[in-house]
């Protein structure tokens, strides 16, 4: 939980240095992130390209920062890395750049990452590797119709490699998801499509990585877990105010933010 | 040209044991011999295009060397943002074939016309654009493009096209190849419409013009240095395409001779007008239309010259 608290405040901190949008799209996918990179993904930053690693991509790309985070944390970059977020030459741009080591696709414009990983997923069958292939969407995310392709092609494909999210934290840009385009009951959605579908608390650290390892070898179906979570958790003034998709904390606010957060 | 291509795609599915041919719900039969062979390595995609490109960008991404196919439009504009941001940013060997590209599909209606793909592929920074004149180019462009690996777009006319070459010539994406030659001036042919450019010029050779024709099989990179010569040598610079005037390959061509300062005045175009064309009947009827004929062409061009 500590390192998810650290994650948050990087998230905090940047979205305030560089004035970017999207932190409550951050926080609510921070723990996931967090276990993932923590816990879960065989990568190595000496060689971003080593062919047998696991691969993750960020495919609510506006949750950026979650995933610099990460990578800071993994030494994919370092700290001056971090410290140039959105600025000229930067690669840490505010939705992520395949340029920059440990990227694995550019997202930002939704429902791009699932059909990617399909394709990752789908080498790794072919070639007989053992690496799994990891997408995080969001809700909003799942009204791009190319989401439901994919889910289509993975099902049909027995994808069984690849293992999905969705950070359900029941908003999108301009109002509640259940409300824009009627998107529940999800999880029944993606179990229709032919997935092996989990309902977890996406802030319990245990609860993901438990779900992570839950058995999927041999069962003939992609994973999804469907990620119950909070839109801008672990801050209690940004918690489920969707105000947050676009506002950026001012200098008060964030050292607010990081006292309830316990990082100095 | 299609029946080719899914020859070409199988011999070369040996070659590459990276190669996967992901289809979107067409072609079925013409891959019979690849399936057998390679069963993991050709996948119906359905009728998700999206998807499919996702997908190849994937493939591509983790190793593989993936072929996407269906038909032009669908696999073009319908899937033009999978293509920019999945294959082109990342620069990722993958390859998109669209059948039935211009006018082909002329009796199928509007919707499965193709007369923007050129110039919205085109646009794409790390893409490839490249024309197979008829079934000779196109088994020789999938294997440059094979060669080459980078994102590349193949446009395929449909079956039954005449095949033009009569040897096998040397073929280089980005590198026109000269048909016949001829002292007065060049036709520059895109694609299928090299039978129109060598009827053209037999009409025009009637008529004592003497006319050296090109497949320009590449729209992006331009052949430049063929077109320096021509514009430099010829009294006309005639270029023909199934494709619309807009954005094609004569409006790539007037883009660079105005960066490179060559007499623009040399240059006419032949291809689609601004609008949709409707109750076209078949591929001959569209072309009339669209004043994609020899005989009117040769009418154009011996008024210029007069």
């Amino acid at each position: 939980m500590q390192l998810a608290a650290q994650f948050r405040a990087r998230a905090i901190e940047m979205s305030h240095q560089a004035k970017a949008a999207h932190l409550a799209s951050a926080l609510s996918c921070i723990d996931v992130v967090a276990v993932l990179y923590d816990s879960v993904l065989r990568v190595d930053p000496s060689n971003p390209k080593w062919s047998d690693r696991d691969r993750f991509i960020l495919s609510k790309g506006h949750a950026a920062t979650a995933l610099y985070a990460a990578l800071e944390h993994k030494n994919f970059i370092n700290q001056s890395d971090i410290a140039s977020y959105g600025k000229e030459g930067s690669l840490l741009e505010e939705h992520p750049s395949p340029k920059l080591p440990g990227v694995e696709a550019a997202t930002g414009s939704l429902g791009h990452g699932l059909p990617i990983g399909c394709g990752i997923a789908l080498a790794g069958q072919i070639k007989k590797q053992t690496y799994r292939t990891f997408v995080l969407m969001s809700d909003g995310e799942c009204n791009e119709g190319s989401v439901w392709e994919a889910c289509l092609f993975a099902s049909a494909n027995k994808l069984e490699n690849l293992c999905a999210f969705v950070d359900f934290n029941k908003w999108q840009a301009t109002g509640r998801s259940k409300e824009v385009l009627g998107l529940e009951p999800l999880a029944e959605k993606f179990r229709i499509f032919g997935w092996i579908v989990h309902e977890i608390d996406g802030h319990d650290h245990s609860q993901i990585l438990q779900t992570i390892n839950a058995p999927y070898s041999g069962k003939s179906k992609p994973t999804m877990i469907v990620a119950h979570t909070v839109k801008g958790k672990g801050v209690s003034f940004m918690e489920d105010d969707n105000n947050w998709h676009y506002r950026i904390p001012t200098s008060e606010e964030v050292v607010l933010a990081k006292t309830e957060l316990g990082v100095s | 040209m299609r029946n080719t291509f899914a020859k070409a795609v199988t011999e070369l599915s040996d070659v590459y044991p990276e190669l996967v041919m992901l289809a979107g719900d067409i072609g079925n039969r013409l891959f019979d011999e690849m399936k057998e062979k390679h069963p993991n390595r050709f996948l119906n995609c359905g009728v998700a295009e999206a998807n499919m490109t996702g997908v190849a960008a994937g493939l591509a991404a983790s190793g593989m060397r993936p072929i996407t196919y269906t038909i032009t439009p669908f696999n073009t504009v319908r899937c033009l943002e999978q293509i920019r941001l999945d294959v082109c940013y990342p620069n990722l060997p993958v390859i998109i074939v669209g059948t039935g590209a211009g006018l082909s599909y002329a009796g199928l209606g509007a919707t499965h016309h193709s007369m923007e793909d050129i110039a919205l592929l085109r646009t794409l920074p790390n893409m490839h654009v490249v024309c197979p004149a008829d079934p000779v180019e196109v088994k020789l462009a999938v294997a440059d493009a094979l060669r080459l690996g980078a994102p590349t777009y193949i446009r395929l006319g449909k079956k039954g096209e005449p095949t033009v070459h009569l040897t096998v010539p040397h073929f280089e994406i980005g590198k026109g190849i000269s048909i016949r030659e001829g002292n007065d001036i060049a036709l520059v042919s895109v694609g299928n419409m090299l039978p129109e450019a060598v009827a053209t010029a037999d009409k025009l050779q009637v008529g004592g013009i003497s006319a050296q024709v090109i497949s320009l099989h590449t729209v992006k990179p331009l052949d430049q240095l063929l077109l320096s010569g021509l514009f430099a040598n010829k009294k006309l610079v005639v270029v023909l395409e199934e494709h619309a005037l807009i954005g094609g390959t004569s409006s790539a061509i007037l883009e660079w001779g105005c960066d490179q300062g060559v007499d623009l005045n040399k240059l006419m175009r032949f291809g689609g007008p601004d609008r949709f064309l409707f109750a076209c009947g078949g591929q001959r009827q569209a072309r009339k239309l669209a004043g994609l004929t020899a005989e009117n062409i040769t009418q154009k061009i011996l008024a210029r010259l007069s």
